[in-house]
């Protein structure tokens, strides 16, 4: 791996003590919400005019042909495309009320309580501890070995990878299978205890065992983090989200219930999308 | 409308969709001459056309055994979403009904031997009438799925009054005539069957109109407000008739 890599997925892990995450009474007021959001790359814009609302009880799956801008409107969410130079956003991104975009934003700490798994898993070359302990460690979030101890198992847990690797916490992260390093990614977003998780296809690269088991994670974590996922394939949006978002051309055609979506869109172009008829 | 002919990037998903909707429109149309042909044996004594309901019955049942196993397949292997999966639900739906539908005239036809004995009954002059809407009934429940349209399938809704309402003239025709006819009731009972019969093809054709409604709009069809049925009572008993 190389280094900028590694800068670029320690800095979706850090955080700061200050942010817990309250799993109870958030189901009305959304965790993120964007208004009226363009992106430009240069003088191209990416992504047009686009306002939604991320809630805290579902997972929201971002769907929608190659190029339409999910990734694009996806790293806004943590102000990712600031290391890209030509990318310019304008609009509002609030995340519970404050502006994510404002000056006084602390960008490092705002990629903690919102973290990024990537369609490439891409754990440290370090030892499957150390790419737990890493976030926590370096923003001293455990007081001691045990409670760094303690991060390292929870997080793992929470992750369904303590099982396997319970017992070689200091083999390399490099040397896991695809899943099991995805999942590894996953528990290291997860040590931060981030408020949000980003997942750009988290599975395109995994088999359809090792895709189960990040579905049945992804299950497993909603409610606790708000889960933003963005994929392709359209049986996993299905299974995995209740909110479905139908992105085309860098707009928002369609934003409603899962189960809206893939029984009775209402817009003619998600039709066409999500039943094979597009292009 | 749904499905408005733009074609499937996978075109055999597009050829499976196709075929199943040419067996439909078969099953339609044999259920339909099913009920014709056993109402006109029924008028003309005739045996041998009675007969011939009773066997071609067969292939109704092959049919939709088919049809089921395509629909099967083609939601197991094409995976299908939106309008594709509710027409593949409605088709594997519709496929049952017609298929009773078919058992109902069977079941007319089987009756045929037993009344052409005795002197004809007078409430036995509604039935072609009767019948006549009921197979209508099919026909525009099926031509409305064809078509995918909700509008004919309300209409469909609405049109199964008239044979409800033929029902029961007939129903109380035949009470009425069995009291002044004791010598007449087991041949009067198979003519209320028939009559029951054919409301129950009615009832069928309007489940079919259900789902093309559900299948082209994807909201379940708005309720009917239902007449009074005096002889729902007889529901239970009547309504197995059917096998
Ligand atoms: N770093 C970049 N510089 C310039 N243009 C970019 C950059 N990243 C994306 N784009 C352009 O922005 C548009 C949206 O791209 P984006 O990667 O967000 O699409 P996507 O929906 O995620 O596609 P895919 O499903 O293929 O991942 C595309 O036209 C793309 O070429
Ligand atoms: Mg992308």
């Amino acid at each position: 791996m190389k280094y900028e890599e590694m800068q670029e997925s320690s800095e979706s892990v850090n955080m700061t003590d200050s942010t817990t995450t309250d799993t109870t009474g958030e189901t009305s007021a959304p965790k993120m919400t964007a208004s009226h959001v363009d992106v430009f790359y240069g003088d191209k814009q990416a992504i047009k005019d686009v306002s939604i609302d991320v809630n805290m009880d579902s997972v929201t799956a971002f769907i929608g042909p190659s190029g339409c801008g999910k990734s694009t409107f996806l790293r806004c969410m943590n102000r990712m495309n600031d290391t890209i130079p030509i990318a310019r956003v304008t609009g509002d991104i609030m995340l519970e009320g404050e502006d994510i975009y404002a000056a006084s934003m602390d960008v490092v700490q705002l990629r903690a309580r919102v973290g990024m798994v990537f369609q490439k898993p891409n754990p440290f070359p370090k030892s499957i501890y150390d790419n737990i302990a890493y976030g926590p460690r370096i923003h001293g979030l455990a007081t001691g070995k045990d409670e760094l101890d303690h991060i390292v198992e929870s997080s793992l847990q929470r992750a369904g990878l303590w099982g396997e690797v319970k017992d070689r916490l200091q083999d390399s992260g490099t040397a896991l299978s695809g899943g099991q390093q995805q999942r590894l990614c996953i528990a290291r977003a997860i040590a931060v205890d981030p408020e949000v998780i980003l997942m750009d296809e988290p599975c395109s690269a995994l088999d359809p065992i090792a895709t189960a088991k990040i579905e049945e994670l992804i299950h497993e974590l909603r409610g606790r983090y708000a889960i933003v996922i963005v994929t392709h394939n359209m049986q996993q949006a299905a299974r995995v989200s209740q909110k479905t978002a139908f992105f085309h051309l860098g707009t928002l055609v369609e934003y409603g219930e899962t189960t809206d979506i893939f029984t009775n869109p209402r817009e003619e172009k998600t039709r066409d999308y999500i039943t094979g008829r597009y292009g | 409308m749904a499905n408005s002919g733009t074609e499937h990037t996978v075109k055999a998903f597009d050829s499976d969709i196709n075929q199943l909707r040419g067996m439909v429109a078969e099953i339609g149309g044999r259920s339909e001459q099913a009920i014709d042909k056993a109402m006109r044996a029924l008028e003309n004594s005739d045996l041998e056309l009675a007969a011939e309901v009773v066997r071609e019955d067969k292939l109704i049942d092959d049919l939709e055994k088919r049809i089921d196993e395509l629909t099967f397949q083609t939601i197991a292997l094409r995976a299908p979403m939106a309008d594709d999966l509710r027409e593949l639900i409605a088709t594997f739906k519709i496929s049952g009904v017609v298929e009773r539908i078919g058992d109902y005239a069977k079941n007319i036809a089987k009756r045929v031997p037993l009344v052409t004995k005795t002197r004809r009954l007078t409430p036995i002059s509604l039935l072609p009438s009767m019948s006549k809407i009921a197979s209508e009934l099919v026909r525009d429940s099926l031509d409305a799925f064809a078509r995918r349209d909700a509008e004919l399938a309300m209409e469909v809704n609405r049109r199964d009054q008239i044979v409800d309402d033929f029902y029961n003239s007939i129903f109380r025709a035949v009470i009425t005539h069995m009291i002044e006819n004791p010598k007449d009731i087991s041949e009067a009972a198979h003519l209320l069957f028939i009559a029951k019969n054919l409301e129950r093809i009615g009832d069928h054709a309007t489940n079919v109109a259900e789902m093309v409604y559900f299948a082209a709009t994807g909201e379940p069809m708005p309720e009917r407000t239902r007449g009074e049925d005096p002889t729902d009572l007889l529901d239970d008993t009547l309504s197995d008739e059917a096998d």
